[in-house]
């Protein structure tokens, strides 16, 4: 899907665990996440933290969005 | 040369431990054949024996590449195989990746060959197939017996060192490389007749198959992301309570494209996830766990993004053919274009 997006002229940033796999579909923008069943949570923090966290994965993405590349590339969350 | 000494790897599931709710398990191994290690061990006729099953869960593999890796091996080396299969995966996308990583893994870093099998379409089989032998199976489990078919012949040949055919022949996912060999009729009379049975329609084969170059380049960065509209598409699944558009827990056939006007998050009850692949309790607790509405909404509030658009798109990614996840994304992707989108958040589980 993220080929088909990009294709249609739409900058798209995809946000998964497995980031090989993300690779091989060929993502140009990419944000690894936590985990496979949620990606953007961690059910272990209290929700307030678990929050925060999506956050600051969201605002990475963001980034991706704002960053100029010519090849795949990806965006780790420091 | 007595009985050849197999370590066989297989995910949680086909160990029999459990289904999504255990695919976090960690390395173990058992001292016996297990499930799909018994056909196997059948195919080899008494030549082969299964003499450990190395079981991992296909989450903790896929989020611990590495660690897993290291893991594994460690556990496979104490047996000395002779040989190392892994799977067949079929089209299950974390244990193929998983599968293909350890049969690599196990090629060079033990030096011990090793063989495994996956559909097509499964990412670990482009991912791994220059590296190790991947036989070509059927999209699910119900081809067990034509993997064991066309795994057993291969793995026999590279524990014997002999030589192997082509992937025609052998069955194998294509790895390319090229092999010079001698035949009797030269380059432009086959040529020519190519050409012949490519005029009347006849079904012939290319000798130099065109690689699959299908990149698309990335498009130029968003320049002011305060004012960009951003869409929300998930292959995680996310559907309104109940999944009124029945999207398939696996190999999808639709998309859903559903309206979060005025949401402000997803809660518990009103959303929930239809994949299949996954265990899908934290995305029915919190949906924004997978699509992160709530943290948008938030940044759409302070300013930070111009705004999230209206609707958003969402499939099962599991065994979903790539088709099919092509013609929805090519679809939708229309309507965002559109609707004037100017950016795609795409989250995947």
């Amino acid at each position: 899907m993220v080929k088909e997006i990009e294709r249609a002229g739409i900058p798209v940033v995809h946000m998964c665990t497995v980031v090989p796999i993300s690779l091989t579909v060929g993502a140009n923008r990419i944000v690894p996440t936590i985990a496979i069943p949620h990606p953007l949570g961690n059910p272990a923090l209290d929700p307030k933290e678990e929050k925060a966290l999506r956050r600051k994965l969201v605002e990475r993405a963001l980034e991706a969005l704002t960053t100029e590349v010519s090849e795949q590339t990806v965006f780790d969350v420091k | 040369m007595g009985k050849i000494r197999i370590v066989h790897y297989i995910n949680q599931f086909f160990a029999g431990i459990g289904g999504e709710e255990m695919a976090h398990i960690k390395p173990e191994v058992r001292e016996e054949k297990i499930g799909p290690g018994l056909a196997l061990e059948a195919g080899f006729k008494g030549e082969a024996e299964i003499v450990a099953t190395v079981i991992c869960g296909d989450s903790y593999f896929g989020e611990n590449m590495e660690e897993a890796k290291v893991e594994v091996l460690d556990l496979i080396k104490k047996y000395n195989p002779d040989l190392v299969i892994a799977g067949p995966a079929f089209n299950a996308g974390r244990y193929g990746v998983a599968a293909g990583g350890v049969a690599e893994a196990v090629q060079q870093e033990l030096g011990i060959p090793a063989i495994t099998g996956m559909y097509i379409e499964n990412p670990g089989a482009d991912m791994y197939k220059k590296s190790v032998y991947i036989v070509e199976t059927k999209n699910s489990a119900a081809g067990m017996k034509d993997a064991v078919d066309k795994i057993v012949p291969l793995a026999l040949k590279l524990v014997k060192g002999e030589e192997i055919g082509s992937p025609a022949e052998e069955h194998y996912h294509a790895r390319g490389i090229r092999k010079n060999y001698f035949t009797d009729k030269r380059g432009s009379a086959r040529a020519v007749d190519m050409l012949i049975k490519k005029l009347n329609n006849e079904p012939f084969e290319t000798e130099f198959p065109m690689p699959d170059f299908d990149k698309v380049d990335p498009n130029p960065a968003v320049k002011d992301i305060t004012k960009a509209k951003i869409a929300i598409v998930t292959s995680g699944g996310i559907v309104p309570h109940g999944n009124p558009d029945h999207i398939e827990s696996s190999s999808a056939q639709r998309y859903g494209k559903y309206d979060i006007e005025g949401v402000m998050d997803l809660v518990e009850g009103e959303w929930e996830t239809a994949h299949g692949g996954h265990d899908p309790i934290y995305a029915n607790q919190d949906a924004d766990r997978v699509i992160p509405v709530d943290v948008l909404r938030d940044l759409e509030k302070e300013g930070k993004i111009g705004s999230l658009h209206r609707y958003f798109y969402s499939t099962v990614g599991n065994g979903t053919a790539v088709s099919n996840s092509k013609k929805f994304a090519e679809e939708f992707s229309k309507e965002l274009v559109a609707d004037g989108v100017n950016a795609v958040i795409l989250t995947s589980t």
